[in-house]
Order: structure tokens, then sequence, then C-alpha cells
């Protein structure tokens, strides 16, 4: 009783709900084509040894195909846990989750793993490629579980490395690679099954500055050439390359900003 | 993900930890080279024992009428024993009836045997020898040849004359360095000249075939080798195999009109084959290949353990691969499979290495002892499928542990 009187009491300072939930549109009703992620109402919440850990308390989200986003907010506002759902690693306890005109939220574990191959291409902040498999071996993973043939596996893995100027990395384990290099090997083997979105995890959070910008400019590039890129960070200047920023706080999205009126606030040049 | 691919995975994980992967599989690839090489042992006993042990003592597709079975299996019992003390002997005015019964194409001897003592003038201590009486069809039926001098002929077999042939250790010992063709041995004071020395015969088990001396059945020799009108047996052999049961048959039936056998007496004579004698070799073979597979299983259970603790522990080290894999598209029975498969390449390279020091084992057994080794390709797969199995078996509960992974856990473990 006490908790839903403070969640009113969070919810209501933010007061576009109605307007969120025009663009987000009605329950139960599919988006059309244009939008690639509509969320309406998404909860999520853990069992922490007994306390309840309201991470998402009711997201209304709507973002369209080739749109660059950033999803911004203090640790613990839920950013992560949004991902999660986004990326179809887990599931909201409540609320809808549409993903390219598909209700994903209430798939079975072997159909969300089904989505995560087709639909989504993740890049992590920890890199996180097979240690011992070769650049190539690492970026040809996605298409071995799509089932797809080894000589056609091959031919589009070195593809998608040459895409990110690693065409002459392909033989390089990850340990024989620089950090820069690696999330490059990262975001080529996200985009080796051309999903729908590309999906960036505090992707410059383990790499110097210099790096950072050359990461940076890879998804800017992707950005430019149509891919929908939703990237979850906390720093300021790496969501200002997006054009569009969301900030989630205490599980409820705080503002959603296209990017100029972002950047102004931030006071930071363009 | 394709089999193979899953398969050139595992094998790549194996090499990645060639000592850990090794230690791993010892127990299950000790646990198949006991089994080859027990099943090897085993299976070149049983030929050895088909070939050449009964081979020697009984002829092909033959039997042979006695009063008492020659070959005792097991222990007998006090009734039995009795009862084989109060049966007539084959008498020699049985040799007839039963001969005349027999079809044209079957051929026939009478046997006599005992062990004697033999002696030369050229060696001062006398020895055992093996004595055989036999009739003229017995070399035919035995498939022995005289690799010099000659066999009886009719009239030495008619009149019972004093002529043998020996074997090759008889040869050696009583007469080295000479020919023993025309040169004589004395048994019981009779001298008896020896006319044909046969092929050798071989051994079974350090045993020789070879110290026998054989005389025509009238020779004087039958007087110590058989009580006055009874021989020990009538050696029959047809000439296939099919032909065998009816004969026998046929024998039974002359022999029981002979004894005046009521329908409900039991037969009061044995009709003896070489299936009888290996029936002996079988009840030992089945005990040896209860213990050559239990001894192996106690080593593929402890394999099976350390197999899926290892597994359990590199489901563990590799959370966070495992998490990596799901977020790229991974399902269950991806994961399932992934692990699946290394235990039991995993597991099926340890009985490929059993299987080689298997062989290698029986093999080396083979050459220090009198033991053969018969390499059998069904043991081969046998204990290639056993390590596929156990692997499998092994391999289940980490597998499943692993596809059931959280990802987002998974992806966050170190």
């Amino acid at each position: 009783m006490s908790q839903d009187i403070v969640q009113d009491s969070l919810e209501a300072p933010l007061g576009a709900t109605a307007e969120r939930q025009a663009v987000v549109g009605a329950a139960g009703a599919t988006p059309g084509k244009d939008w690639v992620i509509v969320t309406r109402g998404i909860k999520r919440e853990y069992d922490m040894g007994g306390e309840i850990v309201r991470a998402l308390r009711g997201v209304d989200l709507a973002i369209q195909r080739n749109e660059y986003v950033a999803i911004m907010g203090p640790s613990g506002s839920g950013k992560s846990t949004l991902m999660n759902v986004i990326g179809c690693l887990d599931t909201p306890n409540a609320g809808e989750y549409w993903l390219n005109g598909t209700q994903v939220s209430s798939m079975t574990d072997d159909g969300l793993a089904r989505v995560r191959n087709k639909e989504i291409g993740f890049v992590f902040q920890t890199f996180n490629l097979l240690p011992r498999a070769s650049a190539l071996h690492n970026v040809e993973l996605p298409l071995v579980y799509a089932g797809v043939p080894g000589d056609e596996r091959k031919r589009r893995a070195r593809e998608a490395l040459e895409r990110v100027q690693l065409g002459n990395r392909v033989d390089h384990r990850p340990n024989e690679l620089s950090g820069g290099q690696r999330q490059r090997v990262a975001i080529a083997r996200a985009l080796v099954n051309n999903p729908s979105i590309l999906l960036a995890d505090e992707p410059t959070g383990n790499l110097d500055s210099n790096t950072s910008e050359e990461i940076m400019r890879v998804f800017e590039g992707l950005a430019e050439q149509g891919q929908t890129v939703i990237m979850v960070t906390h720093e300021p200047d790496i969501a200002a390359h997006a054009r569009r920023v969301i900030v989630l706080r205490d599980g409820l999205v705080a503002s959603d900003d296209r990017r100029s009126t972002f950047v102004e606030k931030l006071g930071i040049p363009t | 993900m394709p089999f193979l691919e899953a398969i050139r995975l595992a094998l790549q994980q194996i090499w990645v930890q060639k000592l850990k992967s090794f230690f791993t599989l010892l127990g299950v690839m000790i646990g198949v080279t006991f089994l080859i090489a027990v099943v090897s042992i085993v299976g070149g006993m049983s030929r050895y024992m088909t070939d050449q042990v009964v081979g020697k003592i009984m002829a092909v597709n033959s039997f042979e009428l006695r009063s008492r079975p020659n070959i005792n299996l097991g222990e007998m019992s006090e009734e039995r024993w009795r009862e084989l003390r109060r049966r007539q002997r084959i008498r020699e005015t049985d040799i007839g009836p039963v001969a005349d019964a027999l079809p044209a194409d079957v051929k026939w001897a009478a046997v006599g045997n005992d062990n004697l003592s033999a002696q030369s003038r050229y060696i001062a201590k006398p020895r055992q020898v093996q004595v055989y009486t036999v009739t003229d069809q017995y070399f035919d039926v035995k498939k022995m040849v005289p690799v010099s001098g000659r066999l009886f002929s009719p009239q030495e077999y008619e009149r019972g004359m004093n002529v043998i042939v020996i074997g090759e250790d008889v040869k050696n010992y009583f007469f080295p360095a000479l020919d023993p063709i025309g040169r004589e041995l004395v048994v019981r004071g009779i001298p008896y000249t020896v006319v044909g020395v046969m092929e050798k015969q071989g051994s079974a088990f350090g045993i020789s075939f070879d110290k026998f001396l054989i005389a025509p059945h009238k020779s004087p020799l039958n007087r110590y080798v058989n009580a006055h009108g009874v021989i020990d047996a009538v050696m029959i052999q047809t000439p296939s195999r099919d032909a065998l049961l009816s004969t026998m048959e046929g024998v039974r039936q002359v022999m029981r009109a002979r004894h005046h056998l009521r329908p409900s007496q039991k037969d009061d004579f044995e009709l003896e084959t070489s299936d009888s004698a290996l029936e002996f070799w079988n009840k030992i073979k089945s005990y040896l290949v209860f213990a050559g597979v239990a001894l192996p299983t106690v080593g593929l259970v402890v394999g099976a353990i350390v197999i899926m603790n290892i597994m359990l522990v590199a489901v563990a080290e590799r959370t966070r691969e495992i998490g990596i894999r799901k977020s790229l598209g991974a399902r269950r029975r991806d994961i399932m499979s992934q692990f699946l498969v290394e235990s039991a390449t995993l597991s099926t390279v340890g009985a490929a290495l059993g299987v080689a020091t298997g062989f290698a084992f029986a093999k080396l057994i083979a050459a220090v002892t009198p033991l053969p080794a018969a390499v059998e390709l069904w043991s081969v797969l046998l204990g290639i499928s056993i390590g596929a199995g156990v692997g499998i078996v092994a391999g289940v509960y980490p597998a499943s542990r692993a596809s059931r992974l959280d990802p987002i856990t998974a992806l966050r473990a170190e």
C-alpha cells in the first residue's frame, strides 16, 4: 500500500505519461512497421533475498528504424535491466515488448535465443569475445547458431571484419589485438547477422579516450548507413554522439530528448 | 551447431588442455584397456581350444563311442560316479554290429589307449609314452600322415604284427641323431619295429601331442592297452556335419539294443563329440568373460565420474563463454549438445587409446606367455561405443546445467 503511494509520487512529476502512451499506442496493438522497438508499461522486479527490487516500474518507449539512441541514467536507474529486456536476455514481469512487429515479452527461452540471433547485435563493455578463438571464428559464431553453412559463414564473417577495417586481422586471437580492435571485432560480430538493432552496453567503458573516439566513429558510420543503434552509457560525452537521449531514473523514463535540446542542456559543443 | 563442427571444437578443447584431458580420460582408458585385453585373450584362448586342443584330441565331424566319458565337466556326484562304475565296457564284439549299422561313407576306427613305459637300446632310461592300438582307418580319420617311413600295411593290421609308428617326441628321445625307421622300441619286454614317424602334432598348454606310439589293433601291444575283449573307444567320422546326428542316433540304437535297455532307461555308454569337449571350455570361458567385463566396468564407472566432475568444472570455468554463446543466439540444445559432444569426444578418445593399449597389452601377454591373443573387430567397436556411451552418460548432467544457465548471470561471471 505504502509502496503504491511512493510509486505514484514518483510518476507524478514526469507528467508526460498520457503523451508517451499516445506514441507507443494502446496495449495489445501491433505497432506500425517503422517502429523497431515499442515497450508498454514494462516492469521488472527482482527478489533479492526476500527484498523486492523494482528495477523497471513501467517503461514506455518507442524507437524508430534508423534511430541512434543513447540510454542514460545513474547507476540503479534500471538502464542495464532495460538493456537486458530490449536485448531479449531477460523477460519483463509485466508489460509488452514489441520488437520489429513481434511481441517477444512472452516468448520461451529458445524463442528468445532465436530473436537474439536474428534481430539483435550485442556490443559489450568487456567485449565478450571467446579468448581462444580467432577474430574470424568469433565473428562467425552468430552465423553458426543461425545454421549458415561453413563457406558462406566464412565469407560473411570476413566481410563484416572488413567493414570495421580489420580485414587484415582475421586470424588473430583477442589477446593479440588492442582494446579498440577487440571492440571492433565485437562490432563485426554484432553486425554479421544483419540485426534489426545494434545494442551497445557501455561500449567505450574499457577504452581510453582516443580509442573511444575511434569506436564512436564506427557507430556513427553505421548509424549513417541506416543501422538502428541503441547505446547504454553513463558518460554524457559518449551519449552526445547519439541523436536521441533517453534518461532513466528509478526505473522510469525521466526524459526523452532529441539531440539538439540535449546537447544544449549539457553544454557540450558539437 | 553441426555435428562435425562440434566434434572439431571438442577436439580443440581437449588439445588445448592436453595433460588435464589425459588424466581425465585415464579412467575410461584403463577400463577399455582391460576390456580389450581380456576379450582378446579369452578370444585367443577360445580359438586355441577349438583349433589346437579339441581339434587335436577329436577329429572333425567325429564322435567317439565310449563306456565312460573321456572328458568330465566339473564335479561329479557320488551317484553319477557309481553309475559310471557299474557300466559295462565297450567290447570287441560290439564293433561288428556298430560298423554294420554305419552308412558306407562313414569312417570308423577302434582305439585303445594307455600310458606305458617304453625303452630303446640307444637310451638307457625308459620313458612313459602314450600307446595307441588302432584299426586301419584311424590315420584317415585323424588326418595324420607320416613325415618319414610309412603307415601299416593291410597284412600288418590283419596279422597284428610288431610294427609301430611314433611321434616326433618319441623319435627325438629314443633315437637321437638316428634314423628310427627299421629300429626297435621295447614295450613290456616285446620289441616293435618302427616303420614310420608321424607329422608333428604340436602342443596345448605345454602338453605335447607328440609323445605317442601307435600299433595295429591286433598287435601284442593291445593286450597291455586293453583288457581282453574290451576296447576303449570306437571313433566314428561322418563326411559332413549334417550326417553326424543321424549317424550318432543309429549307433545309439545299436548299442541300446545290445545292452538290452528299456526305453525308460538312460544310455549306459557315451557318444562324445568335440562339442562335449568344448562344453568344458565354454564353462570356463563364461567365468572369464564375466570377470573380464565386471572388472573393467569398475574402471569405466570411475572414468565416468571423473569425466562428469571435469565437465562440471568446465561448465563452471566457461560460464562466461556459455553466456556469450547464449547472447549470440545459442539455444539450450546448442549448449547441451556442445558439452555432450565434448564429454563424449573426451571419453571416446580415452576409449580409442584404451583399445590401442589393450591390444598392445594382449600382444605382450601373448608374447611372454603361451596364451594366445586374437584381435576381434567387435571388441574394438564395443570399446569405442562404450567410450562414447560413458561420455554421454557422464556428460548429461553437466551439459544440462550449462544449458539452463541464465545468460545475464553467465555473462557477468568472471
